[in-house]
């Protein structure tokens, strides 16, 4: 028989040796599938780590494909700390992505000091903007907010591509439904010549400090971590439960809405209905894998970057499909959640002797 | 006005209802299987997908169309007990389970799909499930049309929602799962297993939504496309709420949203060149948000659902 002993506080050391763990057992999973492709595993994994690793074109692209990760990992990190269940990410991002393009291709002009940070106010809000429907829809008549943020991410797309094919179509787009191009003015600079690397990876490691700070050091911070832990407790302590519910939703929505702002003003240029390829799901595994922790998101979207980045640049020279890096990215959550019981409990066949105390 | 009247005068928009439904007969089933027992399950859009994708290849591969049947949920019942084994008894969050579940169970039917058909362009065809001629009752003027020619699946899904309530309401099986949603400590005081009963529904459960993804691929259309489910699984766990956990009353939201749906539809072909079409396609959506506004005051929840029941420990 076997037990689980909870454990007490645990190290940080811990918490980083589970996600090594889920992490590399992924990779090791994943083998099964990649052998039924008719994979060398050996030879796939090394393609992939020389395709995101392996050049300076390869590490800027790598870095690219995380901005938006980290950005829509600490969306769902801030929000499940609260135990906030946002599922709505890819919306949120499309929703920044829209008023990016709204705000950044005319509607008003002026220097690049004028219009980045409006871009970027504009990108934020909408994201927070479409994550307050589904909160105040939970604080306010008891909503369930993880099939609502889900059903949300498909009317947002869907009213993406209506405004695409209609009001906010590009007229020298050859009917192609596509916004118009942000201006210069608008766009978030690159970090370098000749490389696709901008802007949006400085926004993205800003802003993983910034909820640090915020979660470590504000009451704001302890008030999330406080509702997350136990909401009814917390209410019984005098914190106010709704307006965290709805400040970490805003919050929430404002990061994911900051990851359309890059992908859109940063990236692309201009926005189009496949902007995301999933970020926002993704977002959930960089958000488990890092164990909810601001600056571990960080390490966790360079590692699923790693995972697209490199599977794709392996699909290429192999012919085995990219759909390998979503699979190895699902497999990452399912693992990092069964690592995870590592964490909090002290697994114990019966019979042994009972573990004294765990030391503090 | 008398042109949606004659919407609803219509055989076709009855039987268009009816096929519209069925996917989410299977999938709101199956759902509040699993959720009665205590478990809420969001592997379910990811399901659909994986039950689409094994009940397509088995048939394509030649298991006939019984076999893909079989097939789907064989692999629904798979993933489920993925999900099953990292809730019940590890306890894990059922919500995030749920979702990698979808993600594995999605991106790993993309991916076979792809290793079996590297560059294919336009999906490969199978044949299909072909409404069933019911002697006497199909040959109704009116009501046999729209009601009575329907593939075999959807008659496999009025069965289930019979045979659920049946099993819910009229057996001691029945009691026990629902028991064991609301107070799993009670079940195991008479010697019950709590693991079994839960396992054992969320594996059946999850068996039964696959059913909706293979009528998708078998019967509503005769190949795979990728992101075909679209959605269709969050819209269950929606309906199931809108339900209270009800097989009858599951059967009567899901026949509800799809007349709806085979209406706006209609609707379309004769407003449609004032409203783009995106908003009617939003519809679906924005339905299943406004069912759960509507019953989200008096929803009476499984008591455990969500509460992860560890032997012994409490």
């Amino acid at each position: 028989m076997i037990r689980f002993e909870p454990r007490g506080p645990v190290a940080v050391s811990r918490t980083i040796g589970v996600s090594v763990t889920a992490a590399v057992a992924a990779l090791v999973l994943a083998a099964i599938p990649m052998l039924f492709a008719g994979l060398s595993v050996l030879d796939a994994y090394v393609l992939m780590i020389k395709g995101a690793w392996g050049s300076m074109f390869a590490f800027t692209e790598m870095l690219t494909r995380a901005s938006p990760l980290i950005l829509t990992g600490l969306a769902a990190a801030v929000a499940f700390r609260a135990k906030l269940w946002n599922i709505g990410a890819e919306g949120q991002l499309y929703a920044g992505a829209l008023a990016a393009v709204a705000v950044g291709t005319g509607l008003i002009s002026g220097p690049s000091f004028v219009l980045v940070p409006a871009v970027i106010v504009a990108g934020a809000l909408a994201g927070g903007l479409v994550m307050l429907v589904p909160t105040l829809l939970k604080t306010r008549l008891g909503v369930d907010e993880v099939v609502t943020t889900l059903l949300l991410n498909f009317v947002i797309l869907l009213f993406v591509q209506m405004m695409l094919e209609g009001p906010m179509q590009d007229p020298m787009g050859m009917g192609w439904p596509q916004s118009e191009p942000i201006l210069d003015e608008a766009a978030l600079p690159k970090l370098m010549d000749r490389m696709r690397i901008h802007w949006g990876l400085v926004i993205a490691l800003a802003a993983s400090l910034g909820v640090y700070f915020l979660l470590k050091r504000t009451v704001w911070g302890f008030e999330i971590r406080a509702v997350g832990e136990n909401a009814a407790a917390a209410r019984h302590a005098g914190i106010p439960v709704t307006a965290t519910f709805i400040r970490v939703g805003l919050l929430s929505g404002a990061l994911a809405g900051l990851a359309g702002v890059g992908e859109v003003a940063g990236l692309k240029g201009y926005l189009t209905a496949d902007l995301s390829p999933g970020f926002g799901y993704s977002g959930i595994v960089v958000a488990m894998l890092a164990g909810l922790s601001p600056i571990g998101v960080v390490f966790a979207a360079l590692f699923i970057a790693s995972i697209f980045v490199g599977a794709d640049s392996m699909s290429r020279a192999t012919g085995v499909s990219n759909y390998l890096a979503d699979l190895i990215v699902a497999i990452s959550l399912l693992s990092v959640l069964v690592s995870g019981l590592f964490l909090r409990f002290r697994i114990r066949l019966a019979g042994t002797r009972p573990a004294r105390e765990s030391a503090k | 006005m008398s042109d949606i009247l004659e919407i609803f005068m219509s055989a076709s928009f009855w039987a268009a209802a009816i096929r519209i439904a069925t996917p989410l007969i299977f999938g709101v089933v199956g759902a509040l299987i699993c959720e009665r027992s205590g478990v809420l399950n969001l592997g379910i859009e990811g399901i659909f997908t994986a039950g689409a994708m094994a009940g397509w290849m088995a048939v394509w591969l030649g298991a006939g169309l019984w076999g893909g049947v079989l097939v789907a949920a064989l692999a629904g019942g798979f993933f489920g007990l993925i999900h099953a084994v990292l809730t019940v008894p590890l306890g894990l969050s059922q919500h995030v389970s749920g979702i990698g579940v979808t993600l594995f169970a999605t991106s790993l039917s993309y991916f076979i799909y792809r290793t079996a058909l590297p560059d294919v362009s336009s999906p490969p065809r199978i044949e299909a499930f072909q409404p069933l001629d019911i002697p006497v009752l199909s040959d109704l003027p009116f009501l046999g049309p729209a009601l009575f020619q329907q593939t075999p699946l959807t008659f496999l899904a009025l069965f289930l929602v019979a045979a659920t309530a049946y099993v819910l309401y009229r057996t001691p099986l029945g009691l026990a799962i629902q028991a064991v949603g609301d107070n799993p400590a009670a079940v195991e005081s008479q010697g019950l297993s709590v693991y079994g009963l839960r396992m054992g529904t969320v594996v059946a459960g999850s068996a039964i939504m696959a059913l909706g993804g293979a009528f998708l691929t078998m019967s509503a259309f005769d190949a795979f496309f990728f992101g075909m489910v679209n959605g269709r699984g969050w819209i269950c766990i929606a309906l199931t709420v809108f339900a209270s956990w009800r097989p009858g009353k599951a059967l009567l939201g899901a026949l509800l949203f799809g007349a709806f749906d085979a209406f706006q539809v209609r609707l379309q072909t004769e407003v449609g060149s004032f409203i783009p079409g995106q908003v009617f396609l939003m519809m679906p959506y924005l339905l299943s948000i406004a069912a759960l506004i509507v019953v989200a005051r008096r929803a009476d929840y499984p008591r455990a659902l969500l509460v992860p029941y560890f032997r012994g420990q409490r």
